[in-house]
């Protein structure tokens, strides 16, 4: 997905492959796997967000209409939990890219023979478990946790403040979980760069900053921008975080997805949402992938 | 001294990152060892029974058992169904094939709960009962964009020089693929299946709308949440981190050594 230079431009590569059939034979069953499994649904899903309510009243039975108001009760209803998805999501990302870029600047160019070991470290987190992880911060800034004791104790929190069940402790899970995500494309991008380039910067009367700004960061775009769509994206639709480290003010539209489909049974609703979520984020990362010109990407 | 800090201060920042990263992983650790009751909440002092007994909560190794079968079957239709892909985009010139690389692209950009939501709907439409099979076919759809994507990139950093040598001394087009081709692309085959793996055995959205009551490992962590995880679930999640860093140390100790 991230610039990968595709073998097949190498004209030599097909000279033994006399078959023309053989590609699309070798692309059958994976790709209808997807078509039944992936863009099937989607299509299923679209037909489900026009539905309406049986005229039985049965909860969790619909027949199918095309009453494309359901949008609009839809947004109208969630107007709120979209905003602070999308606020929560960007919030975590730009915290994410402050934190992992000198981090992953700090693997490709600093680390000498130690760049393996600590590249297996940034990734370590993914082998425990997601949940065990963000419910250990839920402990770790609970009201019995070092946090909350070191700050009460420097009088920087009240006696009854606490950190959980907050908008802070949902971005510090969320901006935690999608760190690794942030970080591999980011170093990816810093390694490939010569260091001969910088050289050649500071060579020419760039100071550290200069070279920074007009050498490095242009050369590691790219990695910022496959590193922030793979942050925001999984954390524009995440609930988990938000609830378990969040309280009723801090819903995200995951969650709203979440019970309309299991609490409400309201399928249509769900599904409308659903589709709102991916088109916003759809017309975000186009817009920003246009600014920030890396159309490689995809 | 404050010359030190400027000269190091990026080493510093990585530092605090890396404890960043481990400050959950520790607390799940060190909590594994806790003398606790029904809820892992405090600390109650030190004990070896939860490692000695790690089925002793529960329902806590079924769900342990399903999330392993569910990620061995998906992992192994995903890396099969995924590197065939990878092989017709990396070695085969044919028509469609940015249809085939944004099909390919659109399940890892679309988010879980949209992945999961049209799945359910779909089954329900179908009157299919969510449960084991509709969570296996669920994680194998989005496992094969990932394995595409690992297997791909080793692909392009073969040398192609080295299968027509290989035709060059008469081995035929089967044999060229089974002797050279295939064991140069295996090590990313085998990070691909070990990416599916870990994606699925730790996924709880898609697995959550489309396994019914079915309980996996992350599903009966986020019910225990409610009333307190016992001790037992971090002894779990403890031993799956140390066998996989062995397994990947011991991956890069392999690659090293041959490279000597």
């Amino acid at each position: 997905m991230i610039a990968i230079r595709s073998g097949a431009k190498s004209s030599s590569v097909g000279r033994g492959i006399k078959r023309p059939s053989t590609p699309y034979l070798l692309l059958i069953p994976g790709l209808a796997w997807l078509a039944v499994f992936f863009v099937y649904p989607l299509i299923n899903l679209a037909s489900t967000s026009v539905q309406t309510p049986a005229a039985s009243g049965e909860i969790g039975a619909y027949v199918q209409s095309f009453r494309f108001a359901n949008y609009l009760d839809a947004i109208s209803g969630s107007k709120e939990q979209f905003m602070r998805s999308i606020f929560y999501a960007v919030l975590a990302t730009i915290i994410a890219l402050a934190i992992a870029y000198p981090l992953a600047y700090a693997i490709a160019f600093k680390s000498g023979k130690w760049k393996n070991l600590l590249l297996v470290l940034v990734v370590a987190p993914f082998f425990t478990s997601f949940l065990l992880r963000t419910i250990a911060w839920k402990q770790i800034l609970g009201d019995q946790g070092p946090v909350v004791t070191v700050l009460r104790t420097l009088h920087l929190l009240g006696p009854q403040a606490g950190l959980t069940a907050s908008a802070f402790a949902v971005v510090t899970g969320m901006t935690y979980n999608f760190l690794p995500f942030m970080t591999l494309p980011l170093y990816a991008s810093l390694e490939r760069i010569d260091p001969r380039v910088l050289e050649a910067s500071g060579d020419l009367y760039a100071n550290a900053i200069t070279t920074f700004r007009r050498v490095t960061l242009p050369l590691s775009m790219p990695g910022v921008v496959a590193g922030t769509l793979l942050t925001f994206i999984p954390a524009a639709g995440d609930y988990i975080n938000a609830s378990l480290l969040g309280n009723p003010k801090t819903r995200m539209i995951g969650n709203v997805i979440e019970s309309r489909f299991f609490e409400i049974v309201d399928y249509p609703t769900a599904a409308a949402l659903s589709f709102i979520l991916m088109a916003a984020i759809l017309i975000l990362v186009t817009i920003y992938v246009r600014r920030s010109g890396t159309e490689e990407l995809v | 001294m404050k010359r030190w800090i400027s000269k190091n201060l990026l080493r510093i920042y990585a530092f605090f990152a890396f404890v960043y990263l481990f400050i959950p992983i520790a607390y799940t650790m060190a909590f594994s060892f806790n003398d606790a009751g029904k809820s892992n909440l405090t600390w109650r002092g030190f004990t070896l029974k939860n490692w000695q007994n790690p089925c002793g909560a529960p329902e806590v190794c079924s769900a342990l058992g399903n999330s392993l079968k569910i990620g061995f079957l998906a992992t192994a239709v995903a890396t099969i169904l995924g590197t065939m892909i990878a092989f017709a985009l990396g070695r085969h010139r044919f028509r469609g094939r940015s249809t085939v690389n944004l099909l390919i692209f659109l399940p890892m950009a679309t988010p879980e709960i949209v992945l999961g939501a049209s799945l359910l709907a779909m089954f329900l439409n179908l009157g299919i009962n969510p449960g084991f099979w509709p969570t296996v076919i669920a994680h194998v759809m989005f496992c094969i964009s990932f394995v595409v994507v690992t297997v791909k990139a080793r692909i392009a950093s073969l040398d192609p020089k080295l299968e027509e040598a290989a035709m060059d001394l008469y081995a035929d087009e089967f044999a060229t693929f089974r002797r050279v081709t295939l064991p140069l692309v295996a090590p990313g085959i085998f990070g691909a299946a070990l990416l599916a793996f870990s994606l699925s055995f730790d996924d709880f959205i898609i697995t959550n709308f489309n396994s019914g009551t079915l309980t996996t490992f992350p599903k009966f962590i986020y019910v225990a949440s409610a009333r307190g995880i016992p001790a037992q679930a971090n002894v779990i999640g403890s031993s799956m981190f140390i066998l996989a860093l062995v397994i990947v140390l011991a991956g890069q100790l392999v690659k090293t050594r041959k490279s000597r």
